[in-house]
């Protein structure tokens, strides 16, 4: 195989572990593998660095160290918040209120509780992806235990007006719940300034490691256990703890959270560049999600008349790594329910196209996308019944 | 995702036959943009042999591979031996589809067939 350039513009699916991550979590990979519940130094040692790790997550998160719990994903945070809340407030009332663009570890553990006998609301978001604040006062009953609504979309980047919700919860005595997977080190997250009871994070997508998370839980917060056992995690989520990943994402979160402002404006330089460039050269052609309130380094893009797996089968032969909403990426008939919630017809949301840039990348990288996407698409569309060339 | 076969990429990334025939014998379409899936097959025939076959497709790397390699198929045959070609005969020409992907190559075999009854209406023979 000849040497080919690579660049990876699909962030929002994973990153790359940073090397200093990395080695903070070495040791406790080799010689420092103590059980953290033992009392002899080895298992002290290793206890010592879970606390050391929870401290740097509740300060980047500005939360107290004893509200933060460590899972095993940031699918499971989700999991945890919504069954956790739901099962210890079901004699207050078993309505749950949410948004129809969550992620599918919110909607589907949603759809698990209706079976069990709860009642959700799914509130519709506008075109370019915002909750709409109207229906979502008109959807809260006395019943309702909890709003969970994301604070930045995984395929379209919107940013939620979570303080505003917040404001709205907090009036009816509602427990608030956030995932804010995508958000965390892209945009400040501060869980007194949104005003959240619960929010989850995971670590591989802030350059850490994958099979961690964590669910901040306000003190206070009546919330049943997730996993049964021993007295991990406060006897809230039992099970020997994944010491390495832990300290893996307590420095990843730190890393992630130094300097956003600088980050962030790296991401959206490229970002912007990427949009402009591609609406520009391109004909029939949109971008999805709203203008400004997107994460700085989301890129979501439909091309008329053309399928997305094409688009990113052509763009994985020239050493682009993508993400698409189509059907066949999401190996259902129906594309993206995020692009579908924002009014796409069926085949503009096949169409679509996701980029999300990372540290790693340069204006190089983008110029690069610039010159390989056009013939791509127009190759593509050469070949649909759908376009017609004049 | 599980991968598709060298032959499934060789077809996607250089189809076989894309285009249109002017003044075809007969054309099929099926599919629809809802799921995602079109594919328009053009046939060029005489003495009841396809002499020539294109096709147009909207779709994923299943979809282009599976129409290219229809038209490889049916090219030469007679018009019976062309509806004899089943799904799995284009899948397994490809040397295989992944589970998701068997969809396509009924479509591609729906393709044929369509452009075949086209054919056959034009010329009074239904």
């Amino acid at each position: 195989m000849f040497s080919m350039r690579e660049i990876y513009l699909d962030h929002a699916a994973t990153t790359k572990l940073k090397k200093e991550v990395l080695n903070t979590m070495l040791p406790f990979l080799t010689e420092q593998y103590g059980n953290p519940s033992t009392i002899y130094t080895l298992g002290r040692e290793a206890k010592k660095a879970i606390d050391k790790s929870r401290e740097q997550v509740a300060k980047a998160l500005n939360a107290k160290p004893n509200e933060i719990f460590f899972t095993g994903s940031g699918t499971e945070s989700d999991n945890w918040a919504i069954k956790g809340i739901a099962y210890a407030n079901k004699e207050k009332g078993k309505h749950i209120i949410t948004s129809n663009i969550e992620h599918h570890a919110i909607i589907h553990t949603c759809k698990f509780l209706q079976k069990e006998g709860f009642d959700i609301t799914y509130v519709p978001v506008d075109n370019e992806g915002i909750i709409n604040l109207e229906e979502l006062k008109m959807a809260i009953r006395p019943d309702t235990i909890l709003i969970s609504v994301m604070l930045a979309n995984n395929e379209i980047g919107t940013i939620q007006p979570i303080k505003e919700i917040s404001k709205i919860a907090k009036e009816h005595r509602i427990y608030l719940h956030t995932d804010a997977v995508q958000a965390v080190g892209s945009i400040p997250v501060d869980v007194e300034d949104l005003g959240v009871d619960l929010l989850s994070l995971s670590g591989h997508k802030i350059y850490g490691p994958k099979g961690v998370g964590v669910l901040y839980i306000k003190s206070g917060t009546k919330i049943s256990p997730f996993i049964h056992g021993g007295g991990q995690e406060r006897g809230k989520r039992a099970g020997t703890e994944n010491v390495a990943n832990i300290v893996g994402i307590g420095k990843a979160i730190e890393l992630a959270t130094k300097d956003i402002p600088e980050y962030s404006a790296h991401l959206q330089q490229l970002r912007d560049m990427a949009i402009e460039g591609i609406l520009k050269q391109i004909p029939h052609t949109r971008l999805n999600g709203h203008p400004e309130k997107r994460l700085p380094g989301n890129v979501n893009i439909s091309f008329e008349y053309i399928e997305g797996e094409s688009i990113l089968l052509m763009l994985d032969s020239k050493g682009i790594s993508a993400s698409s909403g189509s059907a066949c990426t999401s190996g259902s008939l129906d594309p993206s329910h995020v692009l579908l919630a924002i009014g796409l017809p069926h085949e503009i949301a096949h169409g679509s196209l996701r980029l999300t840039f990372g540290e790693e990348n340069t204006k190089e990288d983008v110029k690069y996308l610039l010159e390989t996407l056009p013939p791509i698409i127009e190759g593509l569309r050469k070949m649909s019944p759908l376009y017609n060339q004049s | 995702m599980e991968g598709y076969s060298n032959k499934v990429m060789d077809h996607f990334m250089n189809p076989r036959n894309v285009g249109e025939i002017e003044n075809a014998d007969g054309v099929g379409i099926v599919g629809n943009p809802v799921c995602g899936d079109i594919m328009k097959m053009y046939l060029k025939i005489e003495d009841n042999v396809i002499k020539d076959a294109k096709f147009k497709t909207f779709g994923c790397g299943a979809a282009v591979a599976t129409s290219s390699m229809a038209t490889e198929l049916i090219i030469g045959k007679t018009l019976e031996e062309a509806l004899d070609i089943t799904n799995s005969t284009v899948a397994e020409a490809l040397d295989g589809l992944p589970p998701v992907k068997m969809h396509c190559s009924n479509l591609a075999q729906q393709a044929v067939k369509a452009a075949i009854e086209d054919y056959k209406k034009r010329n009074g023979k239904k």
